[in-house]
């Protein structure tokens, strides 16, 4: 078996001695090393490859490159993924790829009975349908008839993607003629260069044309510019790589498909550039007539490439139909492969001397234009016509090339925000001026011909690196001869010989001039409109050979000319990206790493149900023994606590040192409360607001001297408290004298809670006087715990009697260690998260999340007499009053009690009144099972709450509705005794 | 991505940066002269012009400063460095 019969018996930059083994739709077929799959296809005469978007209209190959608007694949295997463009597939041995859009193949598409229902499927038929009663009813059949392909499935092998920053003087997007130009010139001054293509092989649009460089074929110009390139320590050239984002601070992003790296799959290049050269060529248009569509319509460069580069030839008899110069020389291409040429249609009528010397003995119809097209699953012929009108004359083809001229690649310029504008002798939107500092170079600053292509590079390369202090040389510009001038007559469509024929102007999304013309009578004139409401020029492709065609519609329409109805938004990524390639090794846990305590190893050896509990720290949930259940655990844990001795992991709260003159003026604004009477060596509760007057966090605040204080806070909340504090330091009293710094990984604690706490803690052995006098509730001592250094703490989150031992960190695993040894024999056991929710919800002390939720102040909390009346000012202080002062009901905190006791309901359960579907009033923080009492009791935010207490509340479940005794909200030891013991 | 002047590193990466919102007066030391609304509208109203709009960034993922820069809403231009 061969290449395929539609191989040519040589040439092309195939490497025949190693053939591929390939299957498309489940077909065995046999391509060479260096084939497209669209290539490989092609040689294999396979021409119907895919079903059309909403039609299923048949359709074959159109591109040979990312502007392939017609076929996409699904490959499965090791490279499997979905909507990659047909003509961008590497062909490998063993390739498994099918078309997506049709079922079972696209030969047999049972799908394509929506063609039957073409005439029910205007433009915008989605959003005209579909509105009434529901979209989600239709919405699954409609992706299964008319979706792309579906997601895969399993994980890749290698999905090892990258991200590398990089930084250079040029970056030059694009090694065609142009971009090598610019990089040569810029990298012999000595700038450091980057330059980025799109195809494994450097040479653009050279690699697809048969042309000459100083005498020589131009690929060897190009071998000879890529190794003085590969040879210089100031250049990096990437291969298989697409610039594909131009965004603001000149940061370009390119993704390398085939990194030179085994283990890396892709890699993104984070790029900051000094200046950019955007060489990123042109892309040739479509034709708009009716029925464009068939298998067999091609662009002429795209059959032109397939020739030279490929060695395939696409067709045995073609037909051409151009408005320019520029399918000239791929029909001579075509001849010198064997292919027949029925006729060359130019709408122009004048076609110069030199165009036709080209392509001796074809004939040629200047001033026609195909009217239609013929055939089914394949183009069997076509109707031309003089453009004036006339008589029709049909030519028999099985390949259509089409040529509207070409559109310079301006999508990286535009979005880098450059201004475009139309240019009359292309009949192109070219650059006009750029918003960053950024040049386009050859044919994407809309210069053809290659002589002219070759010598704007040099200027571009020579411009970028002198601005970047380069001194660059002119450098003499290789010579070449195009001919003919490159001259086109714009033509965006056909006049439609009848009113129902289908004259795509987007063939991926199945968007004809009839649907452009549809959107513009029910009013969507602006071209962004007629984008969204026709889904024109959206999708894989956005557009690439149609969009122009689009806004020349629109014009023709309007009788307005083409810069005033000006384009669509440039967006990136310029081709498909996947999300691996964005993502990088940022996922998970490298997004955002967890926070781990020096005991974390010792919670996961010890069988602790593991959690994340704020501000991404793991911490243990819960420390089950063998055959006891979720709750018999907690209770267990939660009743040493009331009972005996228990030790937690308290290392995850936020630690602050405020150091300075001011520290004293800075929490006396931070906080609500007055701390002005703190003495050394004691702390206190302090409530912090946001200016807005909301609770923002609470914690106790010890003082160590004089200007001289440690801070806590939730864990949660630490990073915004931080930036809370810096914020007010930094920008609104920069004068002040005080210093923050966040101590939280520097101190790590022990927090050993209980009545016999004080037993535990004489056991260990500290200097520290432990009497009740010496050392009180609040109080704070320095001294030696254990052999270690400590700051010792005596504040309580659990209502028991509690000394939080705070040691360096270093030393935390140890001192833990010895807690539980020298704890035993006082029945101390390690508590997680879990108990600690029971016994702060037990106390009713608050918990940031569950009822402290940023819509409630300090009164709505109960703790109002946490608002200081002396002083002057803190932050929240006037916004509270103000709110206050307009009245009407808040939600305020209560405790509930549930009418059946053994019940528990789910935290954030709402509370509506009398249980009715209503509005809520209100909804329950937390609901635990209470050791003390051997029932449920739980917290709201109710509104109006302290005035019901008695009264019942409903809590409204999924399917029934509990009632609940409102009560204040402390169900253990209200006095506090027991923590002050 | 913003390339965000950061006077003590040099430029730097948005993403190590937190916005922090308009530059504004500073907080008075006395609110009493202001009346309700005045602090209302101080609160909820910030600048949030089309085009040159001074505001801060916390270099949070670097020294920590508070930086005041001066950003075109409409191009991201960065117009100017004002330090602090
Ligand atoms: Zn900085």
């Amino acid at each position: 078996m061969s290449g395929g019969e539609f191989r040519l018996p040589s040439g092309g930059r195939i490497d025949r001695s190693r053939p591929l083994r390939f299957s498309f739709g489940g077909r065995q077929y046999q391509g060479y090393e260096g084939d497209t799959l669209a290539s490989a296809l092609l040689a294999n005469g396979v021409r119907l490859t895919a079903r059309s978007f909403k039609y299923h209209r048949p359709r074959g190959i159109m591109g040979a490159g990312y502007e392939e608007p017609s076929s996409f694949v699904e490959l499965a295997g090791e490279d499997e993924s979905g909507n990659q463009a047909i003509t961008t597939v590497r062909l490998r041995d063993g390739l498994r790829a099918s078309p997506v859009n049709c079922w079972p193949s696209p030969g047999l598409d049972l799908m394509a009975a929506n063609q039957l229902f073409a005439r029910m499927l205007p433009a915008a038929f989605y959003y005209k349908t579909f509105m009434w009663p529901d979209w989600h009813l239709f919405e699954p059949h409609i992706r299964r008839a008319a979706g792309l392909a579906a997601a895969p499935q399993a994980e890749r092998r290698n999905t090892r993607y990258e991200t590398r920053h990089w930084h250079c003087d040029v970056l030059v997007a694009g090694a065609g003629p142009a971009g090598l130009m610019a990089a040569l010139v810029a990298a012999r001054s000595g700038a450091r260069v980057l330059l980025a293509d799109e195809g494994l092989e450097a040479g653009g649009s050279l690699l697809g044309r048969k042309v000459t460089v100083d005498g020589r074929p131009a690929l060897d110009w190009v071998a000879a510019a890529t190794a003085e390139l590969d040879g210089m320590d100031n250049v990096t050239r990437l291969r298989d790589a697409t610039v594909w984002a131009y965004r603001e601070g000149n940061l370009l992003l390119v993704t390398e498909r085939s990194p030179d790296a085994p283990h890396v799959f892709q890699r993104t290049w984070r790029v900051r550039a000094g200046r950019v050269v955007i060489a990123t060529g042109a892309i040739e248009r479509a034709m708009v007539f009716a029925d464009n569509d068939r298998p067999g319509m091609m662009l002429a460069s795209a059959v032109q490439t397939y020739v030279n580069r490929y060695a395939v030839r696409p067709g045995r008899r073609a037909v051409i139909f151009t408005n320019n110069t520029g399918a000239y020389a791929a029909a001579a291409d075509m001849l010198a492969a064997g292919i027949d040429i029925a006729a060359i249609v130019d709408s122009r009528l004048q076609v110069e001397d030199d165009a036709r010397a080209l392509v001796p003995g074809v004939e040629i119809l200047a001033g026609h234009v195909v009217q239609r097209s013929h055939g089914g699953r394949r183009v069997t012929g076509v109707t031309v016509q003089p453009k004036a009108g006339g008589t029709p004359r049909r030519l028999r083809c099985d390949l259509v090339c089409m040529s509207g001229g070409w559109s310079p690649t301006v999508h990286l310029f535009s979005q880098s925000r450059g201004r475009l504008r139309y240019e009359e002798s292309v009949a192109a939107f070219v650059p006009a001026e750029p918003a960053q500092p950024a040049a386009c170079a050859g044919a994407a600053e809309g210069r053809f011909e290659l002589a002219a292509a070759l010598t704007d590079g040099a200027e571009k390369g020579r411009l970028a690196a002198a601005a970047m202090g380069f001194r660059a040389q002119a450098a003499a510009v290789p010579q070449t001869k195009d001919a003919p001038r490159y001259a086109i007559e714009p033509l965006w469509h056909v006049e439609q010989h009848k009113p129902t024929a289908k004259s795509f102007v987007d063939v991926q999304n199945d968007v004809t001039l009839n649907d452009i013309h549809l959107a513009m009578r029910e009013g969507f004139g602006a071209v962004e409109h007629v984008k969204r409401y026709t889904t024109a020029g959206m999708g894989i492709d956005q557009g690439k050979t149609g969009n122009i065609n689009i806004i020349g519609a629109i014009a023709g329409k309007e009788g307005v000319p083409l810069e005033e109805v000006g384009t669509t938004t440039f967006r990136s990524p310029y081709v498909p990206i996947e999300f691996g390639a964005l993502a990088g090794a940022r996922r998970e846990s490298v997004v955002l790493p967890y926070r781990h305590t020096p005991m974390t190893a010792w919670h996961i050896e010890a069988g602790a149900v593991m959690y994340e509990a704020g501000a991404r720290w793991r911490r243990p949930g819960y420390y089950p023994r063998a055959g006891e259940s979720f709750q018999e655990t907690v209770n267990r844990e939660a009743r040493t606590v009331r009972t005996g001795a228990a030790v937690y992991d308290g290392s995850p709260l936020g630690k602050f040192e405020i150091k300075g003159r001011d520290a004293l003026r800075l929490i006396e604004m931070l906080y609500t409360n007055a701390f002005s009477s703190l003495k050394t060596g004691m702390g206190r509760y302090g409530l912090m607001l946001s200016d807005d007057g909301l609770v923002l966090d609470d914690g106790v605040t010890f003082k160590l001297g004089d200007g001289h204080y440690l801070m806590s806070t939730s864990t949660g909340n630490a990073d915004e408290v931080n930036r809370h504090m810096t914020q007010f330091c930094q920008v609104e009293r920069p004068e002040w004298d005080v210093h923050i710094t966040p101590v939280t990984a520097a101190w790590s604690n022990a927090t050993v809670c209980g009545p016999r706490a004080r037993e535990v803690m004489e056991a260990l052995g500290t200097d520290i006087d432990l009497s009740p006098d010496a050392f009180p509730f609040m109080a704070i001592r320095e001294g030696t715990v254990a052999g270690m250094q400590a700051r010792l703490c005596r504040v309580s989150f659990t209502g028991e009697l509690s000394f939080e031992i705070n040691v360096r960190s270093r030393d935390a695993a140890a001192l833990w260690r010895r807690v539980l040894e020298v704890g035993a024999p006082f029945g101390l056991i390690p508590i997680g998260s879990e108990a600690n929710h029971v016994l702060r919800v037990e106390k009713g002390f608050l918990s940031l999340g569950h009822e402290v939720d940023a819509t409630v102040d300090p009164y709505d909390l109960g703790i109002g007499w946490a608002m200081s009346k002396k002083k002057p000012d803190y932050i929240g202080k006037r916004a509270v009053e103000i709110r206050r002062k307009r009245g009407g009901p808040r939600r305020e905190l209560v405790g509930l009690l549930i009418d059946e006791p053994e019940r528990l309901v789910t935290e954030g359960a709402p509370i509506t009144p009398g249980g009715r579907k209503e509005a809520s009033e209100g909804f329950v923080s937390a609901c635990v099972w209470s050791v003390v009492h051997n029932r449920s009791v739980a917290l709201a935010l109710l509104k109006d709450g302290r005035a019901r207490m008695g009264q019942k509340a409903h809590i409204r479940m999924k399917d029934e509705v509990v009632t609940a005794l409102i009560t204040r909200p402390c169900f253990h030891d209200p006095d506090g005794n027991f923590l002050r013991s | 991505m913003l390339h965000i002047p950061c006077p003590f590193c040099g430029p730097r990466d948005e993403s190590e940066f937190a916005h922090g919102g308009p530059a504004r007066q500073q907080r008075p030391d006395d609110l009493s002269p202001l009346d309700d609304a005045a602090w209302v509208d101080h609160l909820t109203v910030p600048p949030n012009p089309v085009g040159p709009v001074r505001e801060k960034w916390w270099h949070v993922r670097g020294c920590g400063q508070w930086v005041t820069i001066e950003r075109d809403t409409l191009t991201h231009d960065i117009l100017e460095e004002t330090g602090e």
